[in-house]
């Protein structure tokens, strides 16, 4: 009888073990995947993260003749492994810890970047 | 005396997955049980047609969410042996902490919603509070609360830092304290014991011929545990397996509550034990061959058969899970039970739906 | 490698499935394979104090396979899902579900699956 008084009597002498959510944010743990970005300028479109993505969300594409690359991900589709990350060879791309806000709207991550000549030369053997 | 047909399912208060059962009653006693599936089928074998090896990775951690980790685990070793690539040891001994950590977090969840089912609410907030310890451990070092996705082909992606191991294995000693400050309660509880004990049980023969698999199977006095296959670091890691011999949701519950204490010893011993060096090796080439693997999840013995044809798609992945396979003890056990204890006794098996039906 | 894999014909799998029932062994699972276009390969999956034992079946497309569910009733679940996927049909079914474990009657077209009921052409 009475088992469970003492744990009871605990809680309610205790501080709150739950937090005010909406005002009251824990700080994210920094290994924490939660939100991925692409640093444009760095990015040679080598089109490693749209193969190796295991949900398929990122589409590289390259104009030749504008001299740009575009990169595109659905973080709608995107389940936050960072296998992209570990595979990208310039590491362009990166995870921020804070995870995204809800959106009303599904919209894409669309980021437009200059192709480099010389370094291009370099990707293309690893495109095999 | 008439029959009437009560739908269980696939909303119910105490499922937090869909599950439909069809129980055919006399007055308030269940006769027959008649199991429906189909509600959450993914179709994730089907898809190693489209994904390749590594990205099936991925994909099977999608089969369980509480089990993920255990999923991606059975899947790389099965690749790895088909593939003859040894892992390093560290990487072994890491795969089993960020098992035993699942396995815990597991239980802890399970006794929880087990508490939940018999109307005990503040017990499941207990346990559902220690649980977050863990859950914290696990985004903390790996990356994400459930799906942790640091198993490769090869080894893993994760290393665990000295401070993170040490910090590991204070958490998990304040987690142990706090389960036995509430073991009286769960164990030798009045309400506790009212609603569990005695209903729903098998005998040791019942349990095996019915193939049911994990806590199920060793509440009912067989003691087999698939970590005896000593995969990763269990070659060097002693433990015995949980028994209890009554069979009866209360010993479930019982072999459920000392598991997740016993996890604490084998994430210590993993810890102390845990020699330096690599976390993967390079892996080349595609898989060939055929390979059965079976690895110990939270519910259960989990089996894998794969078959590779030299390409980088697998030509078949098949997923055995426990609670497909603890589902025919659920039919066998259910008739005879009053339809007030139905709760207790389809949770007591720990039904997992998007396992059994991927 | 699959340790003790011996290959059965379709007449035996009954037979060989009570001398393993009689010898203590705990049924794990039934994988079924597409092998071709005409043939699928069953591997029926025991376990004694932690070996398996293993048989394989090769079973013709369109030809019935007999179920080993009064022996093993664990079985029944699987060989329903295997009528599912596979449109192989198990004769004496302790509890058929005719095609509609995972699905159901109203069912027209499933994206990317082959063997379902509802993309089987209707008599």
């Amino acid at each position: 009888m009475l088992k469970m008084t003492p744990t009871v009597l605990k809680n309610l002498f205790s501080k709150s073990s739950t937090r005010m959510y909406p005002f009251e944010v824990r700080e994210p743990f920094p290994l924490y995947r939660g939100e991925l970005f692409n640093d444009i300028d760095k990015c040679i479109f080598c089109k490693k993260c749209e193969i190796k993505c295991p949900s398929q969300c990122i589409t590289v594409s390259k104009d030749k003749e504008a001299g740009t690359g575009t990169w595109i991900c659905d973080p709608f589709a995107c389940v936050y492994c960072s296998i992209c990350v570990d595979v990208c060879p310039t590491k362009s791309l990166s995870m921020a810890p804070n995870h995204r806000k809800p959106s009303a709207t599904r919209d894409m991550i669309e980021q437009v970047g200059k192709l480099k000549v010389p370094k291009k030369k370099k990707a293309a053997p690893k495109k095999d | 005396m008439a029959r009437t047909i009560i739908p269980f399912g696939p909303q119910h208060p105490v499922l937090p997955e869909p599950l439909h059962l069809k129980l055919v009653c006399e007055d308030e006693i269940v006769k027959e049980a008649i199991p429906a599936l189909g509600y959450v089928h993914r179709g994730l074998e089907k898809l190693a047609e489209i994904r390749d090896f590594n990205q099936m990775i991925q994909v099977v951690e999608r089969v369980c969410g509480i089990c993920s980790m255990l999923h991606s685990q059975c899947y790389c070793q099965g690749i790895e042996e088909m593939m003859g690539v040894e892992i390093p040891e560290r990487a072994k001994y890491l795969r089993t902490v960020w098992s035993e950590l699942h396995r815990m977090h597991s239980h802890l969840l399970w006794l929880g919603l087990f508490a939940d089912a018999f109307g005990f609410e503040s017990l499941f907030m207990q346990f559902w509070r220690i649980r977050e310890r863990i859950m914290d451990l696990n985004e903390a070092t790996a990356g994400s609360r459930v799906i942790v996705s640091v198993n490769v082909v090869g080894g893993v992606r994760q290393d665990l830092t000295p401070e993170q191991c040490s910090w590991i294995l204070t958490e998990v000693a304040q987690a142990g304290k706090e389960i036995k400050a509430i073991q009286s309660t769960m164990l030798s509880d009045y309400t506790v014991c009212k609603r569990t004990k005695g209903v729903a049980a098998l005998t040791k023969e019942q349990a095996y011929e019915l193939g049911a698999a994990g806590p199920t199977l060793r509440a009912s006095g067989v003691a087999q545990d698939m970590r005896q296959l000593k995969y990763a670091a269990f070659d060097k890691i002693d433990f015995e397996p949980v028994v209890e011999y009554d069979g009866d949701c209360y010993a479930r519950g019982v072999v459920r509550f000392r598991e997740a204490l016993q996890s604490i010893d084998i994430i210590r011993a993993a810890i102390s034990g845990m020699p330096q060096g690599d976390i993967s090796v390079p892996v080349k080439g595609n898989p060939e061959g055929e390979i059965i693997t079976r690895v110990e999840q939270p519910r259960g013995e989990c089996m894998y058969y794969m078959k590779g044809n030299g390409t980088k798609f697998l030509e078949r992945v098949r997923i055995r899970t426990p609670t497909f396979a603890n589902v025919p003890p659920l039919i066998a056990f259910m008739p005879g039970l009053e339809l007030a204890d139905v709760p207790v006794a389809v949770l007591s098996i720990d039904p997992c739906i998007s396992c059994t039906e991927r | 490698m699959i340790e003790n894999m011996k290959e059965i014909t379709l007449d035996a799998v009954v037979g060989e499935a009570s001398k393993m029932k009689s010898d203590g062994q705990r049924l794990v699972a039934l994988s079924c394979t597409q092998l071709d276009a005409d043939n699928f390969d069953i591997i029926y999956t025991f376990d004694k104090e932690l070996v398996l034992t293993n048989f394989r079946v090769t079973v013709p497309k369109g030809s019935d396979c007999p179920s080993i569910s009064g022996i093993y009733f664990a079985a029944l679940l699987v060989e329903n899902e295997i009528q599912d996927q596979f449109g192989i049909m198990f004769n004496g079914l302790v509890l058929d579900f005719g095609r509609t474990l995972y699905l159901d009657e109203e069912i027209t077209t499933i994206p990317m699956c082959n063997n379902t009921k509802a993309m089987t052409v209707k008599k």
